[in-house]
């Protein structure tokens, strides 16, 4: 009886494990494999120097797949966030460069364009009911057009302005790096507490506070273990700290506010949404917003790494990276289920492959097919996930 | 209990679609604490007495009363704004949602203080009420942070019924709140429904299950070809004579003195 028992419990956790209840503790033992892999194979993977140049290396990335992350939390899916990331970072690049604008106001004309463009794209798909697919295709190639168009027969600007170069190097002295470890580590136990606190008072059972321990320390370790790691190269990089505030920022939107509680509920049902009260082509539009807004951030911080804007800024790969994160991370495809960590987890799976496969001095084709078969598998599990859900009753 | 002014009336009221007359002149009542059956084959008019009650269509003529007042009732807001809530078959729950999303899904609470500036919601405060409610409504859940998909029907039948009662209404129309459900879980449904007659509820069940509407109604409806076609005391009526109404086979004297029971509302309701 107890053998059974003590059988069941590990094969339980697979299930949860293989059905995406616990995709986030999924991902990171993928990343740990990962990590130890490349560490056996290459010394030089985990050391600070190239741990901060791989977190410098997923900014861009992980900041666009934040707004994919909203856009697969509806089911739908937006093809164009890699050419308007370019077209954002031209119009900075434009602005400042060869207009001579305030960078400030340069990069608030960009994420303009970015939420533009979003609602544009949000309009028609909801309004017209064209498949989000389509429009945000044909986005794609029309963006891409209007990144030539602005860019003109250079083709290139180089970024010089210290306020935009700035965003993806400049890096914190130890001292501000432990503060900001302090407000991390100390936010984060007051989160805790308060809710804690708040469903005491409302008199319904609280996490053990073995948990709520568990948790608390987990992320005081890796904040520490990071603000370290980063303070022994070159200090704690402003572009992970723009990255994170984002992430946690987007997921409360998405977790803890009304508006969030749509998306989800748009993304499961769309019918029930409706019959809810929700405006649901609202709710929409908006994603699509964000989902434009996200791409233009990440193509600013893109171009301040790169200190330029070319005619490839946006393009190559990077639309499918952004998406194939969140989904490697656990964001499911098929809309409602899944949380905007996995915009920094997924890229950092991603980005790991990629920054380790460049450390071994692997070709390119080793590259692209490696991280195909990862985001098939990535998929793969989604699709089983999924397929087990409806099995057993749960869609 | 059935004593004093109905809740819901409908006097005269005729639906047509082209050339069909889905509603002929139906004259149907609903007092407080009541659950009436409401039967008929398919394409009798049930739901489309239904949707003209719920406000999806509105009637071609005659008159609604509610509360004894006269209403006009154009749009699902309106019953809703009256205090008419409708459970339709299909649910409208969002699988992905835990129990507690989806019975605040739309209506969602937002903390006060600080949390009302970023719009937080207040999970704490829905949860407490979920609770509250649900243990009035002896509705037992494995969680109330369980995912709906994860329910079985007569536990998601049962939230989505919880979920209509959120707005306080006055009147709860199910629509086939039992097809396919098993034996236990119709029992379960059933005593829910017998809970809102508790809580003073008039209650409209749709159904095409005989054995359950003996089971919880106090009155049985029949509509046939959109005509009333008989209204029976559950108490003192068989099965016989409202399948009869139902078909319209069987003697018509029988049919009419089964159509006169409902003259003395009182009857049956004595023992509960």
């Amino acid at each position: 009886m107890s053998e059974a028992e003590t059988a069941t419990r590990p094969k339980e956790t697979i299930r949860r494990l293989v059905q995406g209840d616990l995709a986030s503790l999924r991902v990171l033992i993928g990343l740990a494999l990962i990590w130890a892999i490349f560490q056996f194979e290459n010394d030089r993977f985990l050391s600070a120097q190239n741990l901060t140049n791989l977190m410098l290396q997923i900014a861009a990335t992980g900041l666009i797949s934040i707004g994919v992350v909203y856009v697969l939390l509806l089911g739908e899916i937006d093809l164009s966030v890699g050419a308007v990331s370019g077209l954002a970072a031209a119009v900075m690049a434009v602005l400042n460069v060869k207009h001579g604008w305030n960078p400030y106001l340069a990069i608030a004309a960009a994420v303009a364009v970015g939420l533009g463009i979003g609602l544009l794209q949000g309009f028609l798909f909801s309004r017209f009911g064209i498949p989000s697919f389509v429009v945000t295709l044909a986005g794609l190639l029309a963006w891409q057009g209007a990144l030539l168009q602005v860019l003109g027969s250079t083709g290139s600007i180089n970024l010089t302005d210290s306020k935009i170069t700035g965003l993806a190097n400049t890096f914190y002295s130890d001292t501000i790096g432990w503060i900001f470890a302090a407000v991390v580590i100390g936010g984060y136990g007051a989160v805790l507490l308060l809710g804690h606190r708040r469903r005491v008072a409302a008199g319904l059972d609280s996490e053990s506070p073995v948990r709520m321990g568990i948790r608390f320390a987990a992320v005081a370790v890796v904040t520490i273990v990071a603000v370290t790691v980063f303070n022994s190269d070159r200090g704690v990089p402003l572009a992970v700290l723009i990255l994170l505030a984002f992430v946690v920022g987007m997921e409360y939107v998405v977790k803890r506010t009304g508006f969030g509680r749509h998306v989800f509920a748009v993304g499961g049902n769309s019918e029930a949404a409706r019959r809810a009260g929700i405006r649901v082509n609202g709710v929409r539009v908006a994603v699509f917003g964000i989902a434009g807004t996200m791409a233009a951030i990440g193509g600013i911080m893109a171009a301040s790494r790169l200190l330029a804007v070319n005619q490839n800024s946006g393009g190559n790969e990077l639309l499918l990276l952004a998406i194939a994160g969140p989904v490697i991370a656990g964001t499911s495809l098929f809309g409602g289920r899944g949380s905007v960590w996995t915009a920094l987890t997924g890229a950092l799976v991603i980005g790991s492959i990629s920054n380790g496969m460049d450390l071994l001095a692997l070709s390119s084709a080793v590259k692209f097919m490696v991280t195909g078969g990862v985001l098939l598998l990535a998929v793969l599990v989604d699709a089983i996930a999924r397929n087990q859900r409806s099995q057993t009753g749960r869609v | 209990m059935s004593n004093g002014a109905p809740l819901l009336e409908l006097e005269g009221v005729s639906k047509r679609f082209g050339p069909v007359q889905a509603l002929d002149r139906v004259d149907f009542a609903v007092h407080a604490g009541e659950v009436i059956g409401l039967v008929g084959d398919n394409g009798a008019g049930k739901s489309t007495m239904v949707k003209t009650i719920a406000g999806i269509h509105a009637a071609d003529e005659g008159t609604i009363r509610f509360d004894g007042a006269e209403v006009s009732i154009a749009k699902p807001q309106d019953a809703t704004a009256l205090g008419i809530a409708t459970v339709y078959q299909d649910l409208a729950l969002c699988d992905n949602l835990d129990v507690v999303a989806n019975l605040f899904l739309g209506r969602e609470e937002v903390s006060p203080g600080v949390g009302t500036a970023s719009r937080q919601l207040d999970e704490a405060r829905m949860e407490h009420q979920t609770g509250e409610l649900l243990s009035n409504l002896a509705v037992t859940i494995p969680s109330l942070r369980s995912e709906v998909g994860t329910l079985s029907g007569g536990q998601r039948q049962q939230v989505a019924v919880a979920r209509s009662l959120l707005g306080e209404p006055k009147v709860v129309l199910l629509d086939e709140p039992t097809a396919a459900l098993g034996v236990a879980q119709t029992a379960q449904v059933l005593n829910l429904i017998r809970r809102l007659r508790e809580r003073e509820l008039g209650v409209v069940v749709i159904s095409h299950n005989l054995v359950d509407v003996f089971e919880v109604a106090d009155r049985i409806f029949v509509l046939r070809l959109g005509k009333a076609a008989g209204e029976f005391a559950a108490e003192s009526t068989t099965e016989e004579h409202v399948v009869s109404a139902i078909t319209g086979v069987g003697s018509g004297e029988r049919k009419k003195a089964g159509g006169t029971e409902p003259a003395d509302p009182g009857t049956g309701e004595e023992g509960r």
